[in-house]
């Protein structure tokens, strides 16, 4: 043991070159910035205050209204957001960046939506409604992407099967009434993700590919219908839609009752199932092998988990999901179909999952974040903003780019996830 | 529980996988099964498990012919395998890996962890395991998850246990407790097999040894009259030297060094801490440790294949820490990557494309912006018998070569030109005796030219044989150096040092 040394000595703390100290300067530079937007851009004419209502005067049960001076509010807003941003300089604190980032963006909306709304007044309650319906499609997307993606297999195919589901729903419902377009919706979904399950499990086309595939054929074919048939025969595309009905009692709770509990069958379907899959996902034995088969096939296979049967069910039942939320565009909104009516939700949707890291949970969190922009905007036109409408428009994808983008980070994917499985 | 094979048979299209292969597996006995790669242990041991079914022969479990059809019926028949690269779920708890597929379910398929977690539990208790059920198996160490694989088959009330190479990812120490292991599953009646191509360790654990080579059985015998050399000569087919022949390291100049390199990784946590060393001209110097302590990323700090957080990287005397690939290997930087198929070779690309993939460009292989193709031919032939890689022609894949070819190809393609410092890491992993002791001796010739070397490997005994001088690697620094002129270094020691619990020892 005489010619052995050891190097192992303590050092003071040196300056790391690290990716995340990297980043972390960056987003304190991003946030800054929004200092200066915020001080700057979004400056309220003093003693203009912003009315935010909580209640409509036919509810039960009354609330005040929230009232904010518009320009010390905004002030505030920008301080804080320049202490974040310098924060990041002093401190480079890499763990903290993405919550101080997300913390920056709150405050931003907060105070985007108090220069907008002052010297007027704005529903909060209605918009916070709208928040929770237009993140159903999305939500539903989300969950069909994790339910297909837990067990390896990438759905580029939702945005498809949003659309057949949308599509079958206005046709079958406009026939059949709405709950048989609602089931026949259902079906279509489950029959496209069987399909991309025949193309990728068992054909073993690239998944990305197939996918594309799948939505393309999808928009072809309703397109056509809707523009050569539709048009022509107006009845095939006029379903009933599901009206909103209140749970007695709980819909009554000022702002959380007209947000949870008096909406339409789609948007407690979409809380169901999201409930429902946590469960299974994570509590039950087939939820077990699942996820099991999304992480490491090979190990599932040796002990006698069907790799591809486990696969075949589950991008099937995640096909359901998104024609259930396809539904939602026709039957759970307005009632006929038009081309390309789905407009990128399927994909917003796979962002929610990203977010979401995979989680149904995370998915709808995620989703109601773009229901959330997704509502501003719509909410944003009608108090006349000096912005165009077709900017606000882009509100949704702007969020999706910051949230995937920014916000996310390093999410960590099933190992296996959009690798095909080849037994030995 | 005791199986036979009687006259198995398994080909691959012309290939002959096993060949009439006879074996007696009994109750509480422990059978050593020595082959190299490719001598076709794993298609044996996948006919016994039921992933594969024999063309000829028949597999009898006291006394009876069964049939296996798929790969849940070995298991189903007490025949439990562990594999070499282990099949656990790293995201998921020790008890969730282990009832997965069997698991304990309550009213709507509710997965019942309590009781799944008591079953680990009792298992734990009865072999001693010492398993911890409730951690995520990403977290545990290599030998602990090793024990997760054994827990896994035991649940499964296996009685015969095939270990497939389970030393390989092992320290020493970590070798001795295994042992152990194997003892009390011996006593309580398990019949085991244990695959390797380690002889010292088939000698001492198994109570009867079988050869297998090029699908026959081509020795069996007693491990208390056998020798090592009788086994490698059953092993290879002809007498074979454990040592390489080389004389003393005339270390010159400083060729490589490394002052206080530290390297971070995605999550900021340190993978290198610190580490300096230095590589002389003339010297092989060489990096022990267990797999996962730093040693890839030290050889990515070296090749220039990740950035460094901090610290400064000298070659030849000039700084190199920031210096792109290319550079670094026009400077005369030879790289033996530790993953062939990763970051190596193409595997579909010819030999000749593989042989030129690191000087494509330079000027004797273009016709003006086009590459010269037969030059490269003819040059990839030229190495092919010089650094004998034996394939039938330059035009077939690299993929299609045997293990120790498709290495040899890769040390040709990094070895033919003028180097200074050559970096190998895992030279001779999954690679033929006879390829070893090839590219052993070409790395001692790259010594003796006055090159500087740095070898890489998590087999001890080639640390020990090639090196002058020996780190030793634990959880990301250096924790140890040894002098190991004419192999004095102690080899307990540097396993010790491996196992880290050297450290705050040694000042």
């Amino acid at each position: 043991m005489t010619d052995m040394t050891s190097q192992a000595t303590p050092s003071p703390d040196e300056k790391l070159d690290s990716a995340s100290a990297r980043r972390a300067r960056i987003m304190g530079g991003v946030l800054i910035a929004l200092a200066l937007l915020v001080l700057f851009g979004l400056n309220v004419t003093p003693g203009e205050v912003a009315t935010f209502r909580l209640t409509t005067p036919r509810d039960a049960i009354q609330v005040g209204n929230l009232v904010v001076p518009g320009g010390p509010f905004n002030m505030i807003a920008a301080a804080l957001l320049a202490f974040l941003g310098v924060r990041q300089f002093l401190r480079g604190g890499a763990k903290w960046t993405n919550l101080s980032l997300g913390i920056g963006l709150a405050i931003l909306v907060m105070a985007f939506l108090v220069w907008a709304t002052a010297g007027k007044s704005f529903s909060l309650t209605g918009m916070l409604q709208a928040t929770m319906v237009r993140a159903v499609p999305i939500a539903l997307g989300g969950l069909a992407g994790v339910l297909s993606e837990r067990v390896a297999v990438v759905n580029i195919a939702i945005e498809g099967m949003l659309l057949a589901g949308a599509f079958t729903g206005a046709l079958i419902g406009s026939l059949l009434g709405g709950w048989v377009g609602m089931f026949a919706a259902i079906l279509v979904g489950g029959g496209f993700g069987m399909l991309l399950a025949a193309l990728v499990v068992t054909y073993r086309m690239d998944q990305i590919i197939a996918g594309v595939v799948i939505n393309l054929f999808v928009l072809g074919v309703t397109s056509y219908v809707s523009s050569q048939v539709f048009s022509e025969y107006r009845h095939l595309n006029n379903a009933p839609t599901f009206r909103a009905f209140k749970i007695p009692l709980l819909g009554d709770i000022p702002v959380i009752g007209p947000m949870l509990f008096n909406q339409n069958l789609f948007v407690y379907g979409a809380l169901i199932l999201v409930a429902i899959s946590t469960y299974y996902l994570f509590h039950t034995k087939n939820g077990l092998r699942a996820r099991a088969v999304g992480e490491h096939p090979r190990a599932a296979d040796t002990l006698g988990v069907d790799v591809y049967r486990t696969r075949y069910i589950h991008v099937t039942l995640g096909g359901m999901v998104a024609g259930f939320g396809g539904a939602w565009f026709t039957l759970g909104s307005v009632g006929r179909f038009d081309e390309n009516m789905t407009n990128g939700r399927g994909y917003i949707g796979l962002a929610a999952m990203i977010f979401g890291r995979w989680h149904p949970v995370g998915a709808l969190s995620a989703a109601l974040i773009f229901g959330f922009a997704d509502s501003i905007q719509q909410k944003l036109a009608l108090l006349n903003t000096p912005i165009p409408s077709e900017f606000l428009a882009m509100a949704p994808y702007i969020a999706t780019i910051i949230v995937v983008a920014g916000l996310i980070g390093r999410s960590k994917p099933p190992a296996a996830n959009g690798t095909p499985y080849t037994k030995e | 529980m005791d199986v036979e094979l009687r006259g198995l048979t398994k080909r691959f299209g012309p290939v002959v996988a096993n060949d009439n292969v006879n074996l007696h597996i009994r109750a509480g006995e422990v059978l050593g099964l020595l082959g190299e790669n490719g001598a076709g242990k794993s298609t044996m041991m996948n006919m016994l498990s039921g992933l594969y079914t024999p063309d000829e022969g028949e597999i009898l479990i006291d006394g009876k012919p069964v049939k296996f059809e798929g790969p849940g019926d070995g298991i189903a028949a007490g025949i439990g395998m562990v594999h070499q690269h282990f099949m656990l779920v790293p995201v998921m708890t020790v008890a969730e890996n282990v009832v997965l597929g069997v698991e304990p379910t309550g009213k709507f398929g509710y997965l019942d962890i309590k009781k799944a977690r008591r079953q680990v539990e009792e298992i734990n208790e009865k072999y001693r395991l010492h398993v911890p059920p409730d951690e995520l198996i990403e977290e545990l160490p290599v030998g602990i998850q090793q024990r997760v694989e054994i827990l896994k088959v035991l649940f499964r009330s296996a009685d015969v246990l095939i270990l497939d190479e389970p030393t390989a990812v092992l320290t020493p120490q970590e070798v001795r407790e295994f042992f152990g292991i194997v003892d009390t599953l011996k006593k309580a009646g398990k019949a085991i097999v244990f695959i390797t191509h380690k002889l010292h360790e088939v000698l001492e654990i198994s109570d009867r040894i079988s050869v297998l080579r090029q699908g026959r059985i081509t020795g069996e015998g007693d491990p208390k009259t056998l020798t090592e050399s009788d086994l490698a000569e059953m092993m290879v087919g002809r007498p074979v030297s454990f040592t390489t022949a080389k004389g003393d390291a005339k270390p010159g100049r400083t060729m490589l060094e490394l002052h206080d390199v530290t390297m971070l990784d995605e999550n900021d946590d340190k993978v290198l801490d610190r580490v300096s060393m230095t590589v002389r001209s003339g010297e092989v110097v060489g990096v022990a440790g267990v797999q996962g302590n730093g040693q890839t990323e030290l050889v990515e700090a070296i090749t220039g294949l990740e950035r460094v957080a901090s610290g400064k990287i000298d070659f030849d005397g000039t700084d190199i820490t920031y210096a792109r690939v290319r550079e670094r290997h026009k400077m005369g930087m030879a790289h033996i990557p530790e993953d062939r198929h990763k970051s190596g070779m193409v595997d579909s690309f010819s030999v000749a494309e593989n042989m030129v993939l690191n000087n494509y460009y330079a000027p004797e292989y273009s016709k003006g912006w086009a590459i010269d193709w037969p030059k490269v031919h003819e040059t990839a032939a030229k190495y092919c018998v010089e650094f004998d890689v034996r394939t039938p022609s330059v035009f077939l894949p690299g993929g299609a070569l045997s293990g120790g070819n498709q290495q040899k190809m890769v040390v040709a393609r990094e070895l033919e030109r003028q180097t200074k410092l050559v970096i190998a890491s895992q030279p001779t992993r999954g690679v033929d005796v006879g390829s070893i002791e090839y590219i052993h001796e070409r790395l001692i010739a790259s010594r003796d030219e006055g090159d500087g070397v740095l070898i890489v490997s998590s087999e001890l005994d080639e640390i020990m044989g090639l090196s002058d001088r020996i780190y030793v690697m634990y959880d990301g620094r250096i924790v140890a150096e040894f002098d190991n002129t004419g192999g004095k270094a102690d080899r307990n020691a540097v396993g010790l040092a491996m196992a880290g619990s050297f450290e705050g020892e040694a000042a």
